[in-house]
Parts: C-alpha cells; sequence; structure tokens
C-alpha cells in the first residue's frame, strides 16, 4: 500500500529484507550484492584503522614514558628494559614486551594546558576558535575511510567510555557514537515488526522532508541523517561487535577486568568488523596530588595490561600492520612535583606513543632535558602526530576540507610528517 | 500594526526597497527597551544589507515562547486560545500570562530553576559520590526564589555570600550555599573561576597558572580575587553518635594568611609565577577596590565584601543580560557568552550597555528583561531563511549573528522532556514534586558525559546523536507517550468524539502547533488503511513520526 521508494536510503540490506516478497526487484539486487560483497573481500586486505587511546585529564608522562630517575624532578619509579630500543616505566612491565611495536615521540611541545582547550587541540589540530569547530581525529579519519568499507553498517567512529571532541563543521553524521565499555547499546528493539517499522520511517521521512523544504537550515537536515544511520544499526548484526561479554574468558582476562580493557577489547573487535576509528577513553589522570601512589597502585596496571593486550592481540592477528594506535591526553604534568606530592598541568615537554600501521616501533624520538622542563630537539605538535597518523593510513596530507563558511582547511592543519617513523 | 508588518515585508520581498524603509514600522508594544533592541538590531541589518526572515506565524511564536519561558510546548487548548485571540496586543497579553500568572508560577520556577542550576553546579554537580554539593537543596532555593520573583542582584549576593546547611530538613538550611561548598578545593580556585565567569562573565582560569596571552587578566588578578573565599570552608557535619554525613556546611572562620608570620591582620596568600617565583596577594575586586586585608571575621567578611563588589559592578548587568538574550535568541552578543573580557567585544555594545543598565535602573528584575527580548522584532522572526540572510547571517558558518531571523535549535533535554509529558500525559500520577524530578533527573543522566578532569568538565546536550536517535526511537519515555492501552493519551484521543481527521490535526498542533499538510494527512489516511482499520494503533504510528521528527525536537 505504501510506495516503494525507499525511506531515508535504508541500508541495502535491510531495504531488501522488505522486498523480500516482490520477486520483480529481487533477482537484480542479489546479482548487485555478489559483486559488492566481491569487492569487499578485495577492500577487506587493504582497509585501515585507528585506534585513539584517550588519556582524558593529563598523563604524566615522565613517569611512564620518558623516566628521569635522579632528577630532582624525577620521582620514585624506575626505569626498565623493553623489546624496543627505548626503557619505561617499571611500572608498565607487561607494555615493555610490547614496545618494539611502539615508538614514543618524547619531544612533544604543545601550549594549551587547560583541559579544555587541550583536549580540543589534541583532538583537532587546531587551537579553539569561537568562529568554527573543527572536527576531531575520529571523524576526519573515518571520513576519509568510510570509502574501504561500503558493507559498514554501524558508525565508523565510536567512542568507548567517555566523551570525545565532535564533528565540528563536517555535521552529525561524523559524530563520535559513545557507548559504555560494557558494550550494551541502549534502546535498540523497537518491538515491532518489520512492516510497521517501515511505514512508521516512510512517515516520519514524509514530515522530515516537508521541514527541511522550508529552508530550515543544517540542523534540520543533518536530524534526517542520523535517522538513516540509526535504522541502519538497528537492524545490523554488525552490532555482535559491541558484545565483548561474547569473547573467551582467556582473552578478557588478558585485557584485564576493567572498563579500559573491556573497551580495548571492544576496539579490537570493531576494526575486526570494519570499523575505522575507535576511540577508548580513560580518564583519571588529573593527579594534582599523590601522583606516585595512584599511578602505581591503580591506574598504570590498569594501563598497561589493556594496552599490551590490545598490541599483541592485533599484531597476532595480522590487524597490527593495518591498524595505528596512538596513546596521548590533553597535556602532561609539571616536571615539578607541588607540596601536595602532586604534577600539574604541562604542555611544554611531554610524550605521546603511536605504533601500528606500518610506523617503526622499538624508537623513541626526540629528547627532553635531563629534569624534563625542556625539549631538547625538534619540538612536534598535534598537528605533526595527526599528519604522521594520516601518512601511515594512507591519507594524503593535501586533502581539503571546506568549513561551512567555505574557508578550505587542510587536513592535519599542515602538521608536518615525522620522519623517524617512516625511515 | 501586525499586519502591517507582514504586507509590509512582503513588499519588501518583491520590491527591494531601501532596508531602512521599514525602520518605524514594527509594533514596540509601548516599551521602550523593546524599541531600543528593535532599532539597534535593524541598525545591523542595515550595516549589513541584510533582509530578515518575514514574521514567525502565531503557532511557531506561541511554541517557542512556551519552550523558552516555562519549559514547555503550549497544550492544544493552549496553542488554540493565543491563536484564534483577536487582539492586537495578545503576544504581550501570553507573556505577561506566563510570566506573572499564578497556573504558570511553577512552570516558571522549574525551567528557571533548572537552568540556573545548570549554569551553577552544571548537570552533574550533586550527583558525584560523597558530593559536597545538594542539588536538591540548591533547586529547592532557585525555586523559591524565582516563584517569588526575587530580583537578580540578591539572587547573586545571595550565593556568593551564603553561609549555612546544604541540605533541606537541617538546623540552619541555606540552598544558596550549594554553589560553593565542591567549589572550596584546591584553595578555592574553583570558586574563584565559576564566580567571576557565571556572574561577571570574566574567565580567569587561565591565569590561575600564568598571565594569560591575550586577554588584561594578569595572575595577580586571580589570586587577589581568589582571597576573597579564603575565609570560607566547608565542613562535614554528622549525624550524632554515627559517621554518616548529615549535610554539609559552609562557615566563615577567621584565616590567618599563608605567610610565616601567620599575622592576621593582613592575611596573605602566596602564588607561584612559572619561573618558580613567589608573589603575595591581598583581597582586591577586578576594578582595583581593595578591602581590608584582615583576616579576622570580626574585622571582615570577605565574601561580604565580595558580593557587594559584584552586585555594584557593571559586568553583573552585562553578563546577565547576555545570557537572558542568548537564552532566547539561541546565540549572545558574545562567544562564548560568559566571556566578555574587553579582548572579547560584543556584537552589539550598544545594546548590551543600554540593556544592562536598564535592568540595574528597573531593580535588577529578570521578568522585565525577559519581557524585553521577548517582546522584541528579531524574537518574532520566522526561522525560515531568505536568500539575503541564509548565509550572511548563520552563526554556525562562523558569522557574527545578526539576529535577522530565529536561530534553530534543539531542544535542550529538560525542554524535550517536559514537552514531552504535557504532550501526552506520559508521566500520569506523577507524584510529588520530588519524585518527578528524580525521575526527571534519572532520565537526564543519559545525556551526562564526562571528561575525566579534575575540573568537572562535562558535556552534555540533547545534540541528535545516534544514541539519542534511539532513545527517541524506543526508549521508555516515548514508549509511554505513545502507548494505546485504556487510559492513555492516545486511547482517549481515539475514544473522543473528534472526526478522524480532527484527531490528526490535534497530533499535530500538540508537537508542531500547527495543522498537517496535505500530503502528511494522506500518509496518516494510509496508516490508517494498513492499521486494518485500528484507529488506535494508526494514531500510534502517526504519534510516533510526529515525535521522533525534526519539526518536533527542534525550536524554532
Amino acid at each position: 500500500m505504501m510506495s516503494n521508494s525507499n525511506p531515508m536510503n535504508m541500508s541495502r540490506r535491510h531495504f531488501m529484507s522488505h522486498m523480500a516478497g516482490a520477486s520483480a526487484m529481487t533477482m537484480p539486487a542479489l546479482a548487485m550484492g555478489e559483486t559488492l560483497y566481491a569487492n569487499a573481500d578485495d577492500l577487506k586486505r587493504r582497509r585501515k584503522s585507528a585506534i585513539l587511546l584517550w588519556m582524558g585529564g593529563g598523563p604524566s608522562t615522565m613517569d611512564i614514558w620518558d623516566l628521569k630517575p635522579g632528577a630532582s624532578t624525577g620521582g620514585p619509579f624506575q626505569p626498565i628494559a623493553t623489546s624496543g630500543n627505548a626503557q619505561i616505566s617499571e611500572h608498565m612491565p607487561l607494555m615493555a614486551k610490547q614496545m618494539h611495536n611502539m615508538a614514543i615521540i618524547r619531544s612533544m611541545s604543545t601550549r594549551e594546558a587547560d583541559h579544555n582547550r587541550g583536549r580540543y587541540y589534541m583532538h583537532t589540530g587546531y587551537v579553539p576558535n569561537p568562529n568554527i569547530e573543527h572536527p576531531s581525529y575520529g571523524a576526519v579519519l573515518s571520513n576519509q575511510l568510510i570509502d574501504q568499507r561500503p558493507e559498514l553498517e554501524i558508525p565508523p567512529f565510536v567512542a568507548v567510555g567517555g566523551g570525545s571532541v565532535g564533528p565540528g563543521f563536517l555535521g552529525m553524521a561524523w559524530a563520535p557514537f559513545s557507548v559504555s565499555s560494557t558494550g550494551q547499546v541502549r534502546n535498540l528493539d523497537m518491538g515491532l515488526g518489520d512492516d510497521r517499522l517501515y511505514q512508521r520511517m516512510y512517515a516520519l521521512d514524509l514530515i522530515e522532508n516537508g521541514f527541511i523544504n522550508q529552508r530550515r537550515g543544517s540542523a534540520a537536515s543533518d536530524h534526517q541523517k542520523i535517522l538513516k544511520k540509526t535504522l541502519n544499526l538497528m537492524t545490523s548484526e554488525q552490532m555482535k561487535s559491541f558484545k565483548v561479554a561474547d569473547e573467551p574468558e582467556s582473552v578478557k582476562e588478558r585485557y584485564g577486568n576493567t572498563g579500559f580493557g573491556r573497551g580495548c577489547l571492544m576496539a579490537r573487535r570493531l576494526v575486526e568488523v570494519g570499523v575505522p576509528f575507535i576511540e577508548v577513553g580513560l580518564g583519571g589522570w588529573d593527579m594534582h596530588s599523590n601522583i606516585h601512589q595512584t599511578l602505581s597502585d591503580t591506574k598504570l596496571p590498569e594501563l598497561d595490561q589493556a594496552m599490551s593486550a590490545l598490541t599483541e592481540d592485533l599484531e597476532q592477528r595480522g590487524l597490527l600492520e593495518d591498524t595505528a594506535i596512538i596513546w596521548m591526553g590533553e597535556f602532561s604534568r609539571t616536571p615539578r612535583i607541588n607540596g601536595n606530592a602532586g604534577r600539574d598541568h604541562w604542555a611544554r615537554s611531554w610524550s605521546v606513543v603511536v605504533g601500528g600501521a606500518g610506523m617503526n616501533g622499538g624508537i623513541a624520538i626526540g629528547k627532553t632535558s635531563a629534569d624534563g622542563t625542556r625539549v631538547e630537539t625538534d619540538p612536534y605538535s598535534s598537528q605533526d602526530v595527526m599528519a604522521s597518523v594520516c601518512n601511515a593510513l594512507g591519507i594524503s596530507l593535501q586533502t581539503t576540507f571546506t568549513s561551512k563558511s567555505g574557508r578550505p582547511m587542510k587536513i592535519a592543519n599542515s602538521g608536518k610528517v615525522i620522519k623517524e617513523l617512516f625511515s | 500594526m501586525k499586519n502591517k508588518i507582514l504586507i509590509f515585508s512582503s513588499i519588501i520581498l518583491s520590491t527591494l526597497v531601501p532596508l531602512s524603509a521599514y525602520a518605524q514600522d514594527s509594533q514596540d508594544y509601548g516599551i521602550p527597551e523593546v524599541s531600543f533592541i528593535n532599532q539597534q538590531i535593524r541598525q545591523g541589518w542595515d550595516d549589513y544589507e541584510i533582509r530578515p526572515s518575514t514574521l514567525a506565524t502565531d503557532g511557531e511564536w506561541c511554541r517557542r515562547v512556551f519552550l523558552d519561558i516555562i519549559g514547555r510546548v503550549p497544550s492544544v487548548e493552549e496553542l488554540h486560545k493565543f491563536v484564534k485571540d483577536k487582539d492586537l496586543g495578545k503576544k504581550k497579553k501570553l507573556v505577561t500570562q506566563l510570566l506573572n500568572d499564578e497556573n504558570y508560577t511553577e512552570d516558571y520556577a522549574k525551567n528557571w530553576t533548572t537552568l540556573w542550576t545548570n549554569v551553577l553546579i552544571g548537570r552533574s554537580g550533586g550527583t558525584e559520590r560523597n558530593s559536597l554539593t545538594n542539588r536538591a537543596g540548591l533547586q529547592k532555593y532557585l525555586r523559591d526564589s524565582l516563584a517569588r520573583n526575587k530580583y537578580y542582584n540578591e539572587i547573586v549576593q545571595e550565593l556568593v555570600t551564603a553561609t549555612g546547611s546544604n541540605t533541606p530538613g537541617t538546623e540552619n538550611y541555606n540552598g544558596a550555599v550549594n554553589f560553593l561548598t565542591m567549589k572550596l578545593e584546591e584553595n578555592a580556585t574553583l570558586a574563584t573561576a565559576e564566580t567571576s565567569r557565571v556572574f561577571l562573565g570574566l574567565q580567569v582560569q587561565c591565569t590561575q597558572c600564568h598571565n594569560h596571552p591575550f586577554n588584561e587578566w594578569k595572575q595577580q588578578k586571580f589570586w587577589e580575587m581568589n582571597a576573597f573565599f579564603r575565609q570560607t570552608r566547608s565542613l562535614r557535619r554528622f549525624t550524632t553518635g554515627t559517621r554518616n554525613v548529615s549535610h554539609v556546611e559552609l562557615v566563615n572562620e577567621s584565616f590567618t594568611g599563608e605567610g610565616l608570620t601567620k599575622d592576621p591582620d593582613k592575611a596573605d596568600i602566596y602564588y607561584e609565577l612559572r619561573n618558580g617565583i613567589t608573589k603575595v596577594a591581598y583581597p582586591v575586586f577586578v576594578d582595583g577596590t581593595k578591602i581590608d586585608p584582615s583576616g579576622y571575621v570580626e574585622d571582615v567578611i570577605r565574601r561580604d565584601e565580595l558580593g557587594k563588589l559584584i552586585v555594584n559592578s557593571t559586568y553583573l548587568d552585562k553578563m546577565a543580560v547576555n545570557r537572558i538574550w542568548a537564552h532566547f535568541m539561541g546565540y549572545g552578543f558574545t562567544k562564548p557568552i560568559d566571556d566578555m573580557g574587553p579582548h572579547n567585544p560584543s556584537s552589539h555594545p550598544e545594546l548590551v550597555d543600554y540593556l544592562g543598565q536598564q535592568f540595574r535602573k528597573k531593580s535588577f528584575d529578570l521578568k522585565q528583561l525577559i519581557t524585553w527580548v521577548v517582546l522584541s522584532e528579531p524574537y518574532a522572526l520566522s526561522s525560515r531563511t531568505n536568500s539575503s540572510n541564509e548565509t550572511a547571517d548563520d552563526p554556525l558558518l562562523g558569522e557574527t549573528p545578526k539576529f535577522s531571523r530565529f536561530y534553530i535549535r534543539q531542544m535542550r533535554a529538560e525542554e524535550l522532556y517536559e514537552s514531552l509529558i504535557t504532550a501526552t500525559s506520559a508521566d500520569k500520577g506523577r507524584g510529588s514534586y520530588e519524585e518527578q524530578e528524580t525521575r526527571k533527573s534519572q532520565w537526564l543522566s543519559q545525556f551526562i558525559v564526562a571528561f575525566g578532569n579534575d575540573e568537572g568538565g562535562e558535556q552534555t546536550s540533547f545534540n541528535g546523536t545516534i544514541p539519542q536517535a534511539l532513545m527517541m526511537f524506543n526508549g521508555d519515555l516515548v514508549k509511554q507517550a505513545t502507548k494505546k492501552d485504556g487510559g492513555s493519551f492516545l486511547d482517549q484521543l481515539a475514544k473522543s468524539n473528534l472526526s478522524n481527521t480532527q484527531k490528526i490535526n490535534y497530533l499535530f498542533e500538540a508537537a508542531f502547533a500547527r495543522q498537517p499538510a496535505k500530503k502528511e494527512v494522506e500518509v496518516a489516511n494510509k496508516l490508517l488503511v494498513a492499521r486494518k482499520g485500528d484507529l488506535t494503533a494508526a494514531l500510534q504510528d502517526i504519534w510516533w513520526a510526529v515525535l521522533n521528527s525534526n519539526e518536533f525536537i527542534l525550536n524554532h
């Protein structure tokens, strides 16, 4: 009784399920499906992904990746040898065995030491500007990598366990899909037959279009795009990849029974199903007091367990060569230890860790001074890290986005590729 | 008068007469402040050669006024009453009603309590483990204050200077303390930053650690402001004989200073420059006014002095004007609205100054300020763009807002909730006020995303993400709103003696404040066929589609 037009351009598979009875339409569509999946196999072999491990609050990289034993600023932790050429903290013993896969960029030098500004800058490569919202890593990379996976039915940018930064001028279609680390996505089931769902969507689409055609601006049309994505997701088999509980006990144990551990495990599952960008958040690094005890008792063991499991697992499954891992926070913490045995905000000299997707592992790039207060080699910025990750993922640094105001914006804000990662 | 504008607008559309020609022609309801707003905003249109959008329909205007003043859409009955009123002064009449009629007092107070609570302690304030904030305590204080229209300067003074217990029902209860109870850790740096930002529009948090590169604020000023809070402490009080916290009390205590001499007559504080040099600070207000440096509460209560200085500052007036303006217009005169320091000039400086002065002159009466903004011409414009303002006045494109159209925006989560309740009686048998609020905050908690730092940063919005779309598709609240069992909203509508067409009209009016278009009626009829004549089920499908549409969740 309803028109046969496809409301909201539902995913092909879903749309076909409604058309199953209409034999005239079934045949050509199935034929099309075969070629689609043949291509997909080919694409699958070279598709790239990235996982951002986001350390909200600003982790003290001097206590993790760039130790200064003996310096007055050094703190109590000792360095240990790793499977690569760089030493790291004694409280990261599992990660030490994975460092052949990772590069520590020890000469990060940035200027944003306020949480919000730093989070924005490190996520976008741009300093906050009241007149424009820049898209974040996840939005940019998933936007660039989406063409490699036509079969993807779930959102291309997933944020696990915490906030990310939004899609800015790329629009809500590239917003992070936020889930908790349990992988539970709420409200997935309408509890109605597909026919009735379809008819409701038809009516909704008609109302949406009526409003959009009245020149009400982009908010009205953005909403329609989200509805389409939502419908695809509700009906997708790929939603299973969120269910970390389905993993074998031994695997779950290896990642650690923590929110971050489950998040990292989910990230691997999502990479496997084709999600190009996953951000996993681990907060609580804003340690203005009692920092070393907190690090050694809780924070570093949780990080060590999950991050090492993820790296190892990706490597063993052959996924690491196409998957970039980025570990960073909004900034780091003062070399000076304050009166409350804590460290405060510090952006001038700190470390970021990257690995996978063909980037050189086992190295430390750049150098800080003996007390950790200065960068002694070429300083690197958020833009440089982003440019390097793009390079590893095969995304051209000439890629240009156009902001809503028509201003061209180069990907990674003209950052320079860090050459030690690729030589 | 209004018809005249409509006719006039269409003339402009077709003939492009000189833009300034309409200047004398818009309704100001005999209110000089409204007239001044209209004149100043039109000046901006002329300067940028922008033609404003036409006026919004009565239904659209009514819907947005209800949403913005009392936090929910109008009921169908309320809508009809306004639309059918032939009185030329009906807009002023409706605004007066929403602000002053006792039938709306509760809605008004509830809406503005929510807004101010979010400004003062954030959407998650009071929900933290071992929180020193009692959210309900603050809300009770705000609700009481707003319901009897306490003047803004008094509210601010009370929030800044409050002492007493944070929890209703305990001794010395004073809900106003909850603004500060949890902002005093680490030498009250958060209290300093938030008090300056929220009431004065001055962003000082960056200057805690260094001189700000762009604005006039220096590190010294931050700590001079900070010194006002150093007599203040939050104390946990226990239920007698137990270790259970009964409430938190905010008190002023004599402060000996941080220096080695501990001389309370000159209670000093110290801070560190980036190069490690230590400097001293005493309480000095942003405009340079010094107060007695004694730390003895018998000599001077520093927060009391701060409260007086704040309410005398013109920054207070401008910040209030900017906040109220942004609430109704979607954008303020500065971006962000609470950064009004000299480094961040406003888009309409004369208007801000004038409205600030008038607000002060009229005793800081928030309801008057609201009336001026709501009855102004820019607030009455349609959200439909025209060729002249589509891009030239789109703040999403980075343009400075020129207010030549109504900027479309998502309903706040709270507005969505209250609107669903209003439109459907979804929460029937709602229980006590406290129970209703608990249910609401449980529902709202899904919108809170914490950022994992100590400054309580959070992102909380209903901004149209997929989980939110899922929540509207399938969530409990919408299930409630669209259920069709006996006695439900849809059941009652189906059984009413309205015709089928009228029933469909009713749904569209309840959600959109307009009647359905021809195509929409057609699709509704098709659904009725598809449901094999089960009217309630068909209404359920329509209602679901209506509530999930952009037109419902946007304020337009």
